[in-house]
């Protein structure tokens, strides 16, 4: 996907964060992702050691936590857990009609910060 | 010491995607952000697109491509309406920074509908708002059916389907059932049109779907 931009975006959000907070160092960064989201961890990890370089950011470990999807019927309501094994109808009432209820997140948590 | 961030990823593509909409909602353009895998016809529908409105109204075509060419913006500006190219420099999709640019080269005081065709991709465009008032698929009959179900966030995202080249239906096989399937698992009760921009079938109830978006956008 587009890891790169994904990467230059977590850098600009901890960076500003950080220095608004008085920070000396950026030790830890806390990434949510839902299952839904396409992005690769290793790939932004693979970025984060490049660009990061002389930065506040320097040496920050990045931790990934992945929301996995629920849905939820829009027939009857019921809530279930999205399995790896892809698209299906309500097991309940067999409806099509459904919304992720989790899943979608992707945002940056929080920062450890050294001051 | 733990500071408490919670802030999107892609925050600073989303606002200036907000400062695109307030720039096309001022004038009352209507405008749609097409995305596709390359080669189902995008740039094909935007010219039978333009041929069924041009005694109508005036519309600006946003073309991005990732290499440096302008076949697509050429063929719209032979067409007649204006058309920038936008070169994404090997980058997948179109972001809203981008369109930004794009929009202050297109004579705005003159148009009614901006078209974004996006770079041919099935996955990056998805995360990207680019401000557009809809995002339009096109889905073309001979990549098969499953792409629903292998490319669900692009469908989970859409307001209008187009099912193009149904011309070529009796030669691929392709269960128009299992695909209408997945579309409404993800994406119930999406506004969708069959067409083939070859023939010309099924480009009349598009073309009207337009019109009366950017009806509504110039009453406001």
């Amino acid at each position: 996907m587009h890891e790169m931009v994904v990467t230059e975006n977590i850098l600009n959000i901890a960076t500003r964060h950080a220095l608004h907070a008085g920070a000396k160092r950026v030790t830890d960064i806390h990434i949510t992702i839902g299952q839904l989201s396409s992005i690769v961890d290793d790939s932004v990890q693979f970025y984060w050691d490049m660009i990061s370089e002389n930065t506040i950011c320097q040496g920050a470990t990045l931790h990934f936590s992945r929301i996995p999807a629920t849905m939820v019927c829009l027939e009857c309501g019921n809530e279930y857990k999205l399995n790896e094994d892809g698209l299906r109808p309500c097991p309940s009432c067999s409806s099509f009609h459904l919304k992720p209820k989790t899943g979608e997140e992707f945002f940056l948590d929080s920062i450890e910060i050294v001051k | 010491m733990r500071v408490q961030v919670v802030e999107k990823i892609l925050n600073a593509n989303d606002q200036v995607a907000g400062l695109n909409r307030v720039k096309l909602d001022e004038k009352r353009i209507f405008s749609i952000n097409l995305m596709a895998s390359p080669g189902s016809g995008k740039t094909s529908l935007i010219l039978q697109t333009i041929q069924g409105l041009n005694t109508r109204m005036q519309i600006g075509v946003i073309e991005g491509d990732t290499a440096p060419v302008t076949i697509d913006a050429d063929k719209i500006l032979a067409a007649g309406m204006p058309a920038v190219q936008v070169n994404t420099g090997g980058e997948c999709h179109l972001d809203a920074v981008m369109i930004d640019r794009a929009l202050n080269a297109l004579p705005l005081v003159n148009l009614d509908l901006v078209i974004v065709e996006n770079v041919g991709n099935l996955i990056c465009p998805a995360a990207f708002n680019l401000g557009t008032h809809a995002n339009v698929l096109i889905a073309s009959v001979p990549e098969g059916d499953d792409k629903p179900y292998k490319y669900p966030n692009i469908y989970r995202g859409l307001d209008v389907l187009i099912i193009n080249k149904i011309d070529l239906l009796p030669y691929v096989s392709f269960n128009m059932e299992y695909f209408q399937q997945g579309v409404e698992l993800l994406n119930p009760g999406l506004v969708t049109f069959p067409v083939s921009c070859k023939t010309g079938e099924g480009i009349e109830k598009w073309i009207d779907w337009l019109q009366l978006r950017v009806n509504q956008q110039k009453a406001g």
